[in-house]
């Protein structure tokens, strides 16, 4: 079973979100995607058969793990037991990567099952800082840190986003998870470039990109909101949006997610196809312009 | 006013479980209706989450009742783990004491039946014992051996035929039939990868239950004896081996 060779790295191509419906048509060409990602919390039991479809799939294709409970833009201490149970997903399936949101979602003990946006201040950029590097400690391993989609400004942040990130990249050592559809959905909701916001990126600590749809609404004043719902195709924008990073990144592994409404696997395999295409069009051109 | 170095996330928190209030001050009423995505979001977010655990008792009670029985509950009880699936072991409990549940007695029941499904399909994996495991005990130690249930068995007792209403309410057999007035128990496990719940008579129950309690053989034997006179040993151990409920056995210490 080839798990050292898998687990040294996951390609820069297309991936998708494992889902149990999918695992027999994935074993049966496990090619059409270049790796998996699973939420970590999913397989947080102790057996059964979330454990056995993620053995087999781990078998022929890399993972990469994605927490999205452990709450570091949270205001209390982390969970050291659910960071724990983290270590113990990764011990026994080897991501290739790992990634987590700057975000929050659990306070006083509540577990609010979402992502909470916090303000960017210099207390919750210190607080956030020792939080990953408490996660990278005991992990003993480089996370990567998700940017969010946001539908609201705090009042009380005194720094950008982008800043607030960079500075997180630079004194952690973290990489960052660049997720293309929230850079839309932000850009959209606050009113800002989502190119000048990718341009100004740093780029070169991203290891992974996420992709996926979203859902159009209003606020009261009748401007533009979207929802980040996971639910549908990527928008044509969006992929836009996408092509103008990796020309400038070069390929990075990329991950269609699609987790309500999710459809039939080749409807989920065709999307992974054409971030595949754009990857190998983007390792071209930067092929082309490499120094000889 | 906040100060600077504060994020308010108490204040976040407070008004993201009370609909009724404004936003926090540091975002603002001109912001309410993207504060109110976050509201929406988390709400649906649990409901879907407990739906996606309890899909019999929403399909009984329809989705309109489910999602105001979800949210008093999450009032109530809130999650304390980010891990979802362990969320709702007091379920069934809520719904017993919940007023307007009141209509539909079986309902506790029926959420402690899809709690024990949804534990047993992430419960520790185990390989059922053959019944030749017994054969190896010699006949003088069979009444003291004790037989462990599987880890991810989970016995029931309703007064209600909680087996036939939850397999009406999946469409695997026709609610006209189901008797509300006779009393029924379940077994949940899971022997390899799928989940099984089964309707068992009450001497069966009776057995389970003392070998799940820690009683030996003999004594549980008794047990079902007193409830059901008919109680036939070697065809439940026939039975219960053959489903693959037992794990393991151990005879008494020489």
């Amino acid at each position: 079973m080839p798990v050292d060779a898998l687990s040294l790295c996951v390609p820069p191509r297309a991936g998708v979100g494992l889902k149990p419906e999918h695992v027999d048509a994935i074993l049966a060409d496990p090619d059409r995607v270049g790796w998996v990602e699973i939420h970590a919390e999913n397989y947080m039991g102790a057996g059964g058969r979330p454990h056995h479809d993620l053995s087999r799939v781990r078998e022929h294709l890399p993972v990469s793990l994605h927490g999205v409970g452990l709450s570091i833009g949270g205001e209390g201490p982390l969970d050291a037991d659910h960071l724990a149970r983290l270590k113990s997903v990764a011990e026994r399936y080897t991501p290739g990567l790992f990634s987590e949101h700057l975000a929050w979602s659990t306070h006083d003990g509540v577990y609010f099952n979402d992502l909470l946006p916090l303000p960017y201040t210099a207390a919750t950029l210190d607080r956030v800082a020792t939080h990953i590097e408490q996660v990278q400690a005991a992990m003993d391993r480089q996370m990567l840190l998700e940017n969010p989609s946001r539908y609201l400004d705090f009042d009380t942040s005194t720094m950008s986003e982008l800043d607030f990130l960079g500075a997180l990249a630079e004194r952690t050592g973290c990489g960052l998870l660049l997720d293309v559809n929230n850079v839309f959905i932000s850009a959209t909701n606050m009113g800002f470039s989502p190119e000048a916001y990718v341009d100004a990126f740093p780029l070169a600590a991203v290891g992974e990109i996420h992709l996926a749809g979203h859902a159009e609404d209003a606020d009261e004043g009748g401007a533009m909101l979207l929802i980040d719902t996971h639910d549908r195709p990527v928008s044509d924008p969006v992929w836009l949006l996408y092509e103008r990073v990796i020309g400038q990144t070069g390929p990075v592994p990329t991950l269609i997610e699609w987790d309500t409404d999710v459809p039939d696997w080749d409807v989920l395999a065709t999307e992974a196809a054409r971030a595949d295409r754009l990857l190998a069009k983007a390792a071209e051109r930067h092929a082309a312009n490499a120094p000889a | 006013m906040p100060q600077p170095d504060e994020d308010g996330t108490g204040a976040f928190v407070r008004a993201l479980v009370t609909p009724t209030d404004p936003p926090p001050a540091a975002i603002g009423l001109r912001q309410r209706r993207r504060f109110d995505i976050y509201r929406n979001n988390v709400a649906h977010g649990m409901i879907e989450a407990l739906g996606a655990s309890f899909p019999a008792v929403g399909r009984l009670v329809g989705p309109e009742f489910f999602a105001a029985l979800a949210r008093a509950f999450l009032a109530e009880e809130p999650p304390r783990s980010p891990i979802l699936f362990q969320y709702g072991a007091g379920f069934g409990a809520f719904i017993d004491s919940f007023p307007p549940a009141e209509t539909v007695p079986y309902l506790g029941d029926i959420a402690r039946l899809e709690w024990a499904r949804v534990q047993a399909h992430h419960a520790e994996d185990a390989e059922p014992a053959p019944i030749t495991a017994l054969g190896t005990v010699p006949p003088d130690a069979l009444a003291g051996t004790r037989l462990h249930l599987h880890p991810s068995a989970t016995l029931l007792h309703s007064r209600y035929p909680a087996y036939a209403i939850w397999a009406a309410s999946m469409g695997a057999a026709d609610a006209e039939t189901v008797d509300l007035k006779r009393a029924e128990a379940t077994l949940t496990h899971r022997p390899a990868l799928d989940v099984e719940t089964r309707h068992i008579a009450p001497a069966s129950a009776a057995f389970l239950s003392a070998l799940a309690a820690g009683a030996p053989l003999g004594d549980a034997a008794t047990a079902a004896t007193e409830t059901d006179e008919a109680f036939d040993l070697g065809a439940e151990l026939t039975g219960v081996f053959a489903i693959g409920a037992i794990a393991g056995i151990s005879p008494p210490p020489d």
